[in-house]
């Protein structure tokens, strides 16, 4: 057979004959995920009708965006998580954090907090104010914002279990600044079914806290309707080692069981879907993420406006946080984390934030400093005001790659959904385990290719310096003093506030777990009476089923 | 001669609610042929150690990144020893500071691993410590 027969002038084929015959880098070309990914993307890859699948911003599916100006009308806003120790500090760095222009509060708690537990009970022994602050009634959440005037600042509240309490805290502590519930702008995350499957932190079994979260979206819908009731939560899920798509498929169907049970509840979807709100992790794989914020819109918009019948163009809408990837820092060469997550807020901000959060350089050493936390801002602000970024609205659509992996991972999601429902709905799957065996072999699957250097670190398994030992840099200690003070101020509140009048607003609590009346309304009740989270909490566990873990492994 | 296999339990004190880095090394350890229990979260010093006893295990590993180490890690060693098991294999894991694992490690601990340590440094490490241990079990036999 003669040579020169074959020879073509096509340029895709040229292309493809010249790609397989050079020498390619020995290494996996798949997405962090583990997805395969083509050398190129054209036309052929990328499906996609501009009117049905894209949108204009603000319009839907919204993959373009949930505003028609998008970021020329307003930044992101800039909103760190922060809390640790006391109440009295915690207030002090939310001062240091405004004060440097941030523009909103992110409150972090302890896991006596975040588990409904008193910092003076026995099982919160060396966890007082270690991983966020520690509030346990509502004398320490007016502390925690003296000073900031609760009618104008916006505050993000990462709680769950005990959601409903703390969210009574605050109502209460704003009552008490005089500023009424109708006044009061923020979230609290309150997404329950995330927290069984991938963050841990609950109080009861999931049907009676999907109860509480019913009865507080009902309550806010009458008395706060400026407040976030639920930040569904796929951050949680992709730090305990979730690929990108399972981020995206557990979340949006977790969001789709608060939706029906609202539903159930008896309520329209638009009295309450407006106010649900995401928020998602932006690890280090750029692209992938992209698309995973336009393909997390589309999916809302269609799901609520087809399959709930939502009216309201504000319930088809996804408005989401993001916080750059914890699990991507490393320990080793720990000044490398500032530019990774540098890419994680870019990849953020093209996804379409509505605020955003930046990971501290020293994480993976300890609580951050107040250096590492203004590194993290200033990286932000650089996005903002130096790279032209924000200038122009959802600036990758239209791209082949970013299109076809916009249309993969919605095909991924959907395909869990339908695994979800055929296995009895997210419940089921979460007492079977379902969900955490899925997230578990991701993280098992990734620890593997890194340990085998097919996904490379840098520091960690690429580029390491002899000597990568301990860093030196300054580390953020908490002052066991701040449990013993802890306990002092509780037995202080104990013994001078109304005993009898504290008591009976826990009866009433009671009363309502019993005969199903809204338990929010008896909450910011007992928050008044200076009834303790720990009090609270405990005739909640007293009069619910508790949870029980599925042993995955 | 049989081999004896290790036997490992993965404990979680505290209310500390992240166990990716435990499920992953526990599996990883089974990979590596060791029987490995699995605590589960939000457990006291107390229900660990009398795990540890009564599943009779030569380790016993501790996974933490709350923070709450050093008031914990000290109980569990602590409620071991009150129940004979003093003699475990006692290692660590999580976000520990260096000074930290360094008082661990001249308090009971035989070794702290911190955050990017390969898991299978972690297998490797448990299985020559415990050849050691059972080569002076088979001398003292």
């Amino acid at each position: 057979m003669s040579g020169a027969a074959e020879t073509t002038t096509d340029p895709r084929a040229l292309w493809e004959e010249a790609l397989n015959s050079a020498k390619l880098r020995d290494v996996d070309f798949t997405t962090l995920s583990g997805e395969e990914l083509k050398a190129l993307y054209t036309s052929e890859d990328a499906s996609f009708d501009e009117e049905r699948d894209l949108g204009m911003p603000g319009q839907f599916p919204f993959t373009r965006g949930v505003h028609p100006t998008m970021y020329r009308g307003r930044l992101w806003t800039m909103r760190q998580f922060a809390g640790f120790g006391s109440a009295a500090q915690t207030n002090e760095r939310f001062k240091f954090l405004l004060a440097h222009g941030q523009t909103g509060l992110s409150v972090a708690f302890d896991f006596p907090t975040l588990m409904g537990r008193d910092s003076d009970d026995e099982l919160s022994l060396g966890e007082v104010g270690q991983v966020g602050v520690a509030i346990s009634s509502l004398a320490d959440m007016e502390t925690l914002f003296d000073g900031i005037p609760l009618g104008e600042v916006s505050t993000s509240m990462t709680i769950n279990g005990p959601a409903p309490i703390l969210l009574a805290f605050y109502i209460a502590a704003a009552e008490n600044q005089g500023v009424a519930p109708e006044a009061i702008r923020g979230t609290v995350q309150n997404d329950i079914l995330k927290e069984y499957q991938a963050q841990h932190a609950w109080l009861v079994a999931p049907e009676p806290a999907l109860r509480m979260i019913t009865d507080m979206m009902s309550y806010c819908a009458d008395r706060a309707p400026q407040w976030n009731t639920i930040s569904i939560s796929g951050y949680h899920i992709r730090e305990a080692g979730s690929t990108a798509a399972q981020e995206l498929a557990f979340t949006l169907a977790n969001g789709m069981e608060y939706v029906r049970r609202g539903v159930a509840a008896g309520m329209d979807v638009d009295s309450f879907a407006p106010r649900l709100s995401f928020f998602f992790d932006s690890h280090l794989d750029f692209f992938e993420e992209i698309c995973k914020f336009r393909a997390a819109r589309r999916i809302w918009a269609r799901k609520l406006r087809d399959e709930f019948g939502a009216k309201d163009p504000k319930s088809w809408m996804v408005r989401f946080h993001t916080q750059t990837a914890g699990v991507s820092l490393t320990a080793q060469q720990p000044e490398n984390n500032i530019v990774r997550t540098a890419y994680e807020a870019l990849a953020a901000v093209l996804g379409g934030t509505q605020s955003l959060h930046t990971n501290s350089m020293d994480e993976t050493l300890s609580l951050p400093t107040e250096k590492a936390v203004k590194i993290a801002l200033r990286t932000q602000q650089i996005l903002a005001e130096e790279t032209e970024v924000a200038n122009v609205i959802d600036p990758l659509a239209g791209s082949y790659f970013v299109e076809a992996q916009t249309n993969r991972l919605e095909a991924e999601a959907e395909a869990y959904f339908q695994e979800i429902e055929e296995r009895g709905g997210v419940v089921p799957c979460i007492e079977s385990g379902f969900i955490q065996s899925e997230i578990h072999r991701s993280a098992v699957k990734y620890q593997r290719a890194v340990e085998r250097g097919d996904k490379r670190v840098v520091g960690v398994n690429c580029y390491t310096e002899e000597g990568d030992g301990p860093p030196e840099i300054d580390l953020h200690r908490i002052d066991p003093a701040v449990e013993r003070e802890q306990h002092r101020r509780l037995g202080e509140l104990r013994s001078t506030r109304d005993e009898k009048g504290a008591g009976e607003a826990l009866e009433a609590i009671r009363a309502a777990c019993r005969d199903g009346s809204n338990l929010q309304a008896r909450f910011v009740a007992a928050a008044h009476a200076y009834c303790t989270l720990g009090e609270i909490a405990q005739v909640l566990r007293e009069e619910f089923d508790q949870y029980k873990e599925p042993k995955i492994l | 001669m049989t081999e004896r296999r290790i036997r490992v339990l993965i404990g979680k004190p505290g209310l500390d609610g992240h166990d990716r880095g435990a499920k992953t090394v526990a599996s990883v350890l089974r990979d590596h042929g060791m029987e490995v229990v699995y605590t589960g979260l939000h457990q006291t010093p107390a229900m660990i150690a009398e795990a540890a006893a009564q599943e009779d295990v030569d380790v016993v590993g501790l996974s933490l990144l709350s923070g709450a180490h050093m008031a914990l890690f000290p109980r569990v060693r602590d409620e071991l020893t009150a129940r004979g098991k003093g003699d475990v294999l006692l290692v660590g894991g999580g976000i520990i500071p260096h000074d930290d694992m360094d008082s661990l490690e001249g308090d009971g601990f035989a070794k702290l691993f911190g955050p990017g340590t390969p898991t299978t440094d972690i297998a490797t490490w448990i299985q020559e410590e415990m050849e050691k241990r059972f080569e002076r079990e088979g001398e003292e036999a």
